[in-house]
């Protein structure tokens, strides 16, 4: 028997398995201490003990048996399972935009992997159109999968892989790009290519799900089919993330890639726009615009493509009693630039001001932010962000603290020349620094409030 | 007989009166063994009951806490999407379900349910407490308890429940329970979460609330091993006092639900859903046997009416309905909602689409339950050639059948609907009598309280079974079960032999196992020495009786009965007075037992005194003519002095004193003769 014949189970349970003979995908009678049990043997997740063997029995539900309890197992037949996507070719229209879906990983299309007990991405045109046919009634779609990661996983090099794979499409003259993505860090991917791929005439979308498509109320496909729909027929030539706009299967916001953060760790609707409105609202046939500027889309294949970044940079998040050897350790281990989240308008305590006077002096570029996202670094209301702006941090204005360490991996990737930094980062690409706040960019209601409530009951969550 | 031939000799009540008889269909009061034999009757049961718990099985909300269905916080707005099995298949349940396009919303209430419910956050770990219910009820059931407890996800798209799908998880496989006669086998049992509630189901809109949504459940499934509705029954009450035994499940309404599945000999299983009083169960599978084997005598019809079954098709048209001039209300009204109208043609259809299925009903009612429930249109949805109160008039079938070339023998629909369903429904009609070629369709049905049902939905087959990626398997170790083996409560059938042991009348079981009172009953006997038939009827005549007429306090527990009979032995006054007191103990369970005593009027009085009264109360019954006839003078006597002898002397000595002195009274009365 081969190693896939053991799929999961190690130690004890391996052992077991060997010693009756009997494998993965085997139909066996285990007869135990507590009775008997028939059922197809089922891979184990790598992550779940050694002391138990999982069955499917009859009525399709699962089962784990104690090794401990087994007094003899036998098998009596073999049927492998085959979890496939029913794969269906896409069909062409002449007269449907041209999109291209890029596959990075995550949890837009997927499959059972036994091995995690996760889901593991699935994905090609065909098993795209198996799942969600209604896809051809927006657009033509071709695949190409660059990486199968999960979101966590995503970095500088995917970045700049994605970049370049875009800018080739864009030459060959496709109408809109989808990029399917894990969502934890969709918000930064979302932020490196717009400042990777610049002046592109088409739109660029990131899509995810918070819940995976192996569930019936997964937001995978519509979501996929809100992406379609932006990518193919929308005129916002950005980089954006489409994602719910609220939890209920209703609609979508296109974010641009700048100024959007995941605010919940499960909700639907988990990705926001910080400090302003939306782009546009869109649905699975329509898109709405809410923002009345933006970059149009445009009929020529001219792009520019940007692909740096360098790895040495970090994002420290303060609080109270950090200690200066937080700094000291990323400046000596060879850092080259810091963004900081500070507290309140952009303040750290003053034990760390010799570390960041020392960082300064070794070149290393430090950025501030603010950790309570919304609103701007004010370095000039209280004496210590005047005194912190004398020892060479730079205010990153409204910047997002993630979006300012993409970007600043970004510039240094470009330039060792500090003030040319400095110029690239605060020189806004796509509104990740806006030179005015509206009103309604910051819009956090509380429940129980009588008209909140009356809000929430009347529309869709 | 008819002459198929002509269509206008054809007489749908005529056929529909015939076809009744040639599926032999019965009343079920006059039916026995034999005629369920005859059929081949077969049911097996998944009986569905709630576990007391203080918070739902997945999350932290509180259980058993239930909203008006109008007051809620919020609505969430979901549609459901099949995906495939662990297996690789997608499950013609969900399949269908996609096919009606339903837009589901979710009434939230805070208090009841939270952001787990609406499936915007990933389970917390499963309820401990839950589970040691279900495993307690498990050991009950005498199953093989499972090392290692896998929570499956089982695939629901009807909306249901938000996620599309139920966690659920299987303690214990292959168990037993005893029932009068025969042992009855269980496939297994399950712990689940509960679904949401239905509100409204109309066109594409499917409105739930979320309140119930999450509760702790069990699921019983028995092997079809009840061969008459009586003992599928009495299997549904067993359960269900074996639940309750363990004195840690909910008990209101609702909280015990039975799916039961029944086929007959050539048919298929079929699920009768939600059956919530185990009364309903004899009517609904009687009537469910005799509708497999009236679609059974379809299929023979069909086979030798249609040669090549695999070229039979239907044929529409659509048509305007002002061509027809219908005067009927809902076509009008449909006419005036813009709907649109289809003509069917069936081929050798005559006679099928009147044939009797149940009572009241006949076989184009299986077509009109489907475009309901899957292509979303109300009812009245069709008309057709068999109506046995026609709406067509032969004029106007006459022109459907001219305007679709109808051969004879063919029958033809008339249906109608919102435009973009239409479809659909013209698909519906011909899977469904496609399938009447095949004998009985596998189908989860509704149940009506007149003991019929309709269709709800395709039955689902294992292929909807998913491990839940989101949960961690739960060991369970020998000396966790060992522990609770130690402390499981006596077996529902020894409880039986231990009520007939005790002389208490068989009349009262259904009443003291329903209301899980073998413990106190036994508490009674043993610390008050009280006699069991007394106090097996105190409970299950008196005290069932009282709570027929008047409403409990929620207060009110059995333990009072208990503290009640205790009071009265220590103060030495006759248990009898219990049955006088009790209405006021449940109506207020506070009070305290002295006020009670005054307030029915007790006072202490010597035997002896009341004794004494018995002539003079003698002499006056003859005075007024009552005699012993029929022990007339004995009762008269006896109600005179119940009420003073009530709580001072035992009525059974009372009782025995009467006699004794109306016999003597008698033989005094002959001697002077």
């Amino acid at each position: 028997m081969t190693d896939d014949s053991f799929q999961g189970y190690q130690g004890r349970a391996l052992a077991a398995l060997k010693k009756h003979s009997v494998r993965v995908w085997g139909k066996v009678r285990a007869d135990t201490t507590r009775g008997v049990f028939e059922g197809t043997i089922l891979p184990r997740s790598e992550s779940d003990d050694d002391q138990h063997i999982v069955l499917k029995i009859a009525t399709g539900y699962n089962i784990g048996v104690n090794i401990d309890t087994i007094k003899d197992m036998q098998e009596s037949g073999y049927k492998k399972a085959n979890y496939q996507i029913p794969e269906k070719e896409f069909p062409y229209s002449d007269d449907k935009p041209n999109i291209k879906l890029f596959g990075t990983g995550g949890t837009i299309a997927s499959r059972l992997d036994y091995r995690t007990g996760a889901v593991i991405p699935a994905f090609s045109p065909g098993e795209l159109y198996g799942a969600v046919p209604e896809l051809a009634d927006i657009c033509n779609i071709t695949t190409e999968k660059l990486f199968g990661v999960f979101s966590e996983n995503m970095g500088p090099k995917e970045y700049k892989i994605l970049a370049e794979a875009i800018g080739k499409e864009i030459k060959n003259g496709i109408d809109g790009v989808i990029i399917g993505h894990g969502t934890d860090t969709l918000h930064h991917t979302a932020a490196a290519l717009t400042f990777m791929i610049q002046d592109q005439p088409i739109p660029i979308i990131l899509v995810g799900s918070q819940r995976s498509s192996d569930r019936p109320s997964s937001d995978a496909a519509l979501n996929l089919m809100h992406a379609s729909y932006a990518a193919g027929h929308s005129d916002i030539a950005e980089t954006m993330i489409c994602m719910f706009g609220p939890t209920s299967d209703e609609y979508g916001f296109l974010h641009r890639g700048t100024r959007v953060r995941k605010m919940h760790s499960s909700y639907r609707s988990a990705f926001r726009t910080i400090g302003d409105i939306p782009l546009a609202k869109v649905t699975r046939d329509s898109v709405e615009l809410i923002k009345s500027s933006y970059k149009p889309r445009r009929k020529d294949k001219k792009v520019t493509i940007l692909p740096y970044f360098e790895e040495k940079v970090s994002i420290v998040y303060y609080y109270p009693n950090m200690r200066p050897d937080i700094i000291d350790s990323l400046v000596d281990n060879g850092y080259r630039g810091i963004v900081i989240a500070g507290t309140g308008l952009g303040h750290v305590n003053k034990p760390l001001y010799p570390a960041l006077e020392r960082a300064s002096e070794k070149g290393v570029a430090v950025y501030m932010t603010v950790q309570t996202l919304w609103g701007y670094v004010h370095m000039y209301v209280y004496e210590t962000g005047r005194d912190m702006m004398d020892l060479g941090v730079i205010p990153a204005e409204n910047m997002l603290p993630e979006v300012a360490y993409i970007k600043l991996g970004w510039a240094l990737g470009q330039t060792d020349d500090l003030d040319k930094v400095k110029e690239i980062m605060l020189l806004p690409i796509n509104d990740e620094i806006t030179e005015r706040e509206p009103y309604n960019g910051y819009l956090i209601y509380q429940g129980g409030v009588p008209e909140v409530e009356e809000f929430i009951k009347k529309f869709h969550k | 007989m008819n002459d198929d031939n002509d269509p206008n000799n054809f007489n749908p009540r005529d056929n529909y009166e015939s076809s009744k008889q040639a599926v032999g269909y019965i009343p079920r009061k006059k039916a026995y063994q034999a005629d369920y034999d005859r059929v081949g009757f077969k049911s097996g049961l998944e009986v569905h009951q709630q576990l007391k718990t203080k918070k739902k099985l997945f999350c932290n909300c509180p259980a058993g806490l239930y909203n008006p269905k109008d007051e809620y916080d919020a609505e969430v707005i979901r549609h459901m999407r099949p995906t495939l099995s662990e297996l690789g298949e997608y499950d013609g349940t969900a399949l269908m379900e996609f096919k009606t396009r339903k837009q589901i919303i979710y009434r939230i209430k805070n208090e009841t349910a939270c952001t787990y419910d609406i499936d915007d956050t990933p389970p917390f770990p499963l309820n401990q407490e839950a589970l040691d219910i279900a495993l307690e009820i498990s050991l009950l059931c005498k199953l093989n308890i499972v090392g290692e407890v896998h929570i499956i996800r089982k695939q629901y798209l009807d909306g249901s429940i938000p996620t599309g799908f139920q966690r659920t998880a299987i303690l214990g496989i292959e168990g037993e329970i005893q029932l009068r006669n025969k042992k009855v086998k269980l496939i297994q049992l399950s712990i689940e979460e509960d679904s949401c509630r239905e509100i409204s189901d109309v066109g594409h809109v499917r409105i739930y609330q979320t309140d119930r949504l999450g509760m702790p459940l069990i699921e019983t499934v028995t092997y079809p091993d009840f061969t008459s509705p009586d003992e599928v029954r009495e299997g549904a009450e067993y359960i269900r006092f074996l639940n309750r035994s363990t004195g840690r499940v909910n008990i209101g309404i609702g909280s015990g639900r039975e799916d039961v599945n029944v086929s007959c000999r050539g048919g298929s299983r079929v699920e009768i859903k939600g059956v919530s009083h185990n009364k309903w169960i004899p009517e609904l599978t009687h009537n469910e046997v005799f509708r497999q084997w009236a679609l059974l005598k379809i299929r023979d019809m069909l086979e030798k009416k249609v040669k090549n079954k695999s070229l039979w098709k239907i044929k529409s048209k659509p048509i305007e309905p002002s061509g027809l001039d219908l005067t009927w209300a809902p076509v009008q009204e449909a006419k005036n909602k813009k709907f649109k109208f289809v003509v069917i043609n069936l081929p050798h259809f005559q006679g099928i689409l009147s044939h009797f299925t149940q009572p009241g009903k006949m076989f184009a009612d299986e077509l009109s339950d489907r475009l309901k429930v899957i292509a979303c249109i109300e009812k009245p949805n069709m008309l057709h050639s068999e109506e046995l109160e026609p709406r067509l008039s032969v004029e106007q079938r006459e022109k459907i059948g001219r305007m679709l070339n109808s051969l004879k023998g063919d029958a033809q629909i008339l249906l109608w609907g919102p435009e973009e369903d239409i479809p659909t429904a013209i698909e519906t009609i011909e899977e469904r009598c496609g399938l009447a070629f095949e004998g009985v369709p596998r189908e989860s049905r509704k149940s009506f309280l007149d003991g019929t049902t309709i269709f709800e939905r395709v039955l689902p087959g294992p292929d909807r079974m998913y491990p839940d990626t989101d949960s961690c398997p739960i060991p369970l170790d020998d000396e966790y079960i060992e522990a609770m083996k130690n402390k499981l409560p006596k077996d529902v059938c020894d409880r039986y032999s231990q009520l007939r042991k005790w002389g208490i009348p068989s009349d009262t079981y259904y009443y003291i196992l329903r209301n899980n009172l073998v413990p106190i009953l036994e508490k009674i006997i043993d610390d008050l020495a009280i006699d069991p038939r007394f106090t097996g009827t105190l409970f299950g005549h008196v005290l069932k009786h009282i709570e027929g007429r008047n409403s409990a306090s929620p207060e009110f527990c059995y333990e009072r009965v208990y503290k009640l009979l205790k009071f009265l032995k220590e103060k030495g006054i006759n248990r009898e007075l219990a049955k006088s007191m009790l209405p006021l103990i449940y109506e207020n369970p506070r009070i305290d037992f002295d006020s009670v005593l005054s307030a029915v009027g007790y006072i202490k009085i010597p035997e002896k005194k009341i004794l004494r009264k018995i002539s003079s109360i003698q002499r006056e019954a003859v005075k007024l003519g009552i005699t012993q006839e029929k022990g007339a003078q004995e009762r008269w006597i006896m109600g005179q002095l119940r009420e003073v002898a009530l709580g001072s002397v035992s009525m059974e000595a009372l009782n025995i004193n009467v006699k004794k002195h109306i016999l003597e009274e008698y033989s005094r009365e002959k001697d002077h003769d």
